[in-house]
């Protein structure tokens, strides 16, 4: 099925593989958000974990354990920012700011001897006949696991905030801190809990980039899509199954956008790359016209600092 | 046990002595990370920041410290008016990017044409593009609310593409035997932002850099806008009690420095980079945001912060010559500094009480 020179079925398979690294990072800062964080550290937390997972998968072969190294990395540098804005308690916009400038250096400084590197390849997962069925088979059942793995994690997510106590506790310090405070819940080692599971999730979305999408280390590769996936979560009004939504969206968008490039249009290449840029700005001007009449979707501690007076 | 307990106001004392302990406490973690990179701690940090100063051929170095302090202090300032009210504009490197094209453009098309007039020109378009990037996300927030912190980050992003765009396509150099980049403007006298002293690195920018301090000193501390925008950034509610009109606060805010960091752009394109190519901005932008903070948005603070940036540009370069110190391990270093200032900012805010505190 081919419109315009672009194969809609090959499109649409590549879709997936191309949210992935978006999808992990946005559900995970959904998670730090909805404790009531503001962490705009998650493009330097997806960096350090395509590094991390990068260096970790080429010197032991492997790259279960080069995700699961990426996902510590980021992990790792999420509880700095927690120990920084739940102890110390720092502005949260510029501590996000310095792990995100931090993380771009640290990065840059660990994969000096990594580029040209090839990693070990992460195999496809066998459906058997499941992968024959024409269309479909192509479009769902011919990825790796951590393409599955993102959207159980997106399941999980959204089951946990929704049925269980700890997403209720979860959602109440990031609705009113003091409130929860107050009834005896630990505000302060939720958050740090949350932060570090959206940090890990950043990490897997990095070492995703640099271990299957691309696959190789150069510095700089997340090139904005841990704003990308910040933006995912205010698109998704804090909802686990619009951040899928948005995250395939943008992954859509940038799997087009390289057709383009690729069949050969007439567009110069540089400003077909603005693209998902652009249309993260239009989303995100739509949905905030949208919300200014409507309720307040994001959760109302968001941002600030909780020091408990007594 | 140790407990925070709030102070009634923020301590005098702590906010002077913050940014110098950040800076002491950057040097010994920078220094651990030195030698776990294998080199001489002492050895690594004399190099960075000793020798550019009084180091054997430091009087070349002291000229490049200006060349690299002013385009920070100029952004700083413009960014330090934001956050001071709370306006997060985190995309200058983006407005610096418009400034020197937009600028580059005009001196482009002038080409060769000798004018008084054109690098005035240069100077109110550089200013201009600037100003208008930072109006995207300005005026999305007053009408629809967007964050401006987003909107103003996904534009560096568009703008880099942009850059990139005109270095390959409408602005390459015809006579540039197919490399990508433009004219070199070092060659067009009318365009050219010469050093005013030989050897001190002085030019235009460095100038603009030091009105701009003098400038926002005036308008933050001395003015009644300055004052409507340290209540808004403190205490919104009271700056709205009080008649202050938010959408102009953002409007100025993001205005003044996307204005700011426009110019910066059009010095350097016009100055020491010379030409428009895919590689001209160098993180000047995000940079400029540790230099505000350091400075403690303050503008003389701001002047010294740049001044240390600058040296931890220059020491770096020097570093990588003399030690094989890899240049990421300064952006590492850059990015400490920021920490441990924010870190140690608990202390201009809070006593530390040791044992349990009766409440």
């Amino acid at each position: 099925m081919i419109v315009g020179g672009i194969d809609i079925i090959t499109l649409t398979a590549t879709l997936m593989g191309a949210s992935t690294p978006v999808l992990l990072a946005a559900t995970g800062e959904l998670v730090a958000e909805k404790s009531g964080v503001l962490n705009l550290g998650v493009e330097g937390m997806m960096i350090m974990g395509a590094v991390a997972g990068f260096a970790a998968a080429v010197a032991t072969g492997s790259p279960v354990l080069g995700f699961l190294m990426g996902a510590i990395a980021g992990a790792l540098l999420a509880t700095l920012f927690a120990f920084l804005t739940q102890k110390l308690l720092s502005n949260q916009v510029a501590t996000g700011l310095a792990l995100t400038l931090f993380g771009l250096g640290l990065s840059a400084l660990i994969g000096k001897g990594y580029e040209g590197v090839r990693p070990p390849p992460t195999a496809k997962i066998d459906f058997g006949p499941l992968s024959d069925i024409p269309v479909l088979g192509r479009i769902l059942f011919s990825h790796d696991w951590i393409v599955y793995l993102s959207l159980i994690l997106v399941a999980v997510v959204w089951y946990v905030l929704r049925s269980t106590r700890a997403g209720l506790i979860l959602r109440a310090v990031g609705e009113s801190h003091d409130a929860a405070h107050a009834l005896g819940y630990r505000v302060v080692a939720v958050r740090f809990a949350a932060l570090a599971f959206g940090g890990a999730l950043a990490g897997l979305g990095g070492a995703y980039l640099s271990l299957v999408r691309v696959p190789q280390w150069t510095e700089g590769m997340t090139a904005g899509a841990g704003w990308i996936a910040l933006a995912i979560v205010v698109f998704a009004s804090w909802r686990p199954w619009r951040v899928l939504l948005g995250a395939y969206l943008f992954g859509g968008i940038t799997a087009l956008q390289l057709q383009l490039q690729a069949a050969g249009y007439a567009i110069p290449v540089h400003i077909l790359s603005m693209a998902p840029y652009v249309i993260t700005i239009v989303v995100l001007v739509i949905l905030s016209a949208i919300h200014r009449h409507g309720v307040q979707a994001a959760p109302a501690s968001l941002g600030k600092s909780f020091h408990a007076s007594s | 046990m140790i407990t925070l307990v709030r102070r009634p106001t923020p301590s005098q004392f702590w906010s002077y002595a913050t940014p110098l302990l950040a800076v002491i406490a950057t040097m010994i973690a920078g220094g651990i990370l030195f030698a776990i990179l294998g080199k001489h701690p002492v050895e690594a940090i004399r190099v960075i920041f000793w020798d550019p100063l009084f180091g054997g051929n430091a009087s070349y170095f002291r000229g490049q410290l200006l060349v690299k302090a002013g385009p920070l202090i100029l952004i700083a300032c413009g960014l330090a008016v934001g956050f001071r009210a709370g306006i997060w504009n985190i995309g200058a490197e983006g407005q610096y990017i418009m400034g020197a094209l937009f600028s580059a453009w005009l001196a482009l098309k002038m080409y060769p044409a000798e004018s008084h007039w054109l690098f005035p020109a240069m100077i109110v378009l550089g200013a201009l593009g600037g100003f208008l990037w930072a109006m995207i996300p300005a005026v999305l927030k007053v009408l629809f609310g967007t964050s401006e912190i987003l909107v103003s980050l996904m534009l560096v992003y568009v703008a880099e593409n942009l850059l990139a765009y005109m270095a390959f396509g409408p602005l390459k150099n015809p006579e540039g035997f197919g490399f990508p980049g433009s004219r070199n403007l070092q060659d067009y006298p009318s365009a050219f932002n010469h050093e005013l002293i030989e050897g001190t690195g002085m030019h235009w920018g460095v100038v603009a850099a030091l009105i701009a301090v003098i400038f926002s000193y005036g308008l933050m501390h001395r003015h009644i806008t300055g004052f409507r925008i340290r209540v808004a950034g403190e205490a919104p509610r009271a700056a709205r009690f009080a008649g202050v009109i938010p959408a102009r606060l953002v409007m100025l805010g993001l205005g003044m420095g996307g204005a700011f960091a426009g110019l910066a752009g059009m010095f350097e394109v016009s100055g020491p980079s010379g030409q428009i190519t895919d590689s001209f901005n160098v993180g000047y932008g995000f940079t400029a945001i540790i230099v505000a903070f350091l400075g403690r948005l303050h503008p003389i603070g701001i002047l010294l912060a740049g001044l240390l940036m600058a040296l931890t540009y220059i020491g770096g370069d020097m570093a990588q010559l003399m030690l094989g110190l890899p240049s990421a391990a300064i952006q590492v270093f850059q990015g400490m500094l920021l920490f441990f200032l924010l870190a140690f900012d608990v202390l201009t805010n809070f006593r530390i009480r040791f044992g349990r505190v009766a409440a």
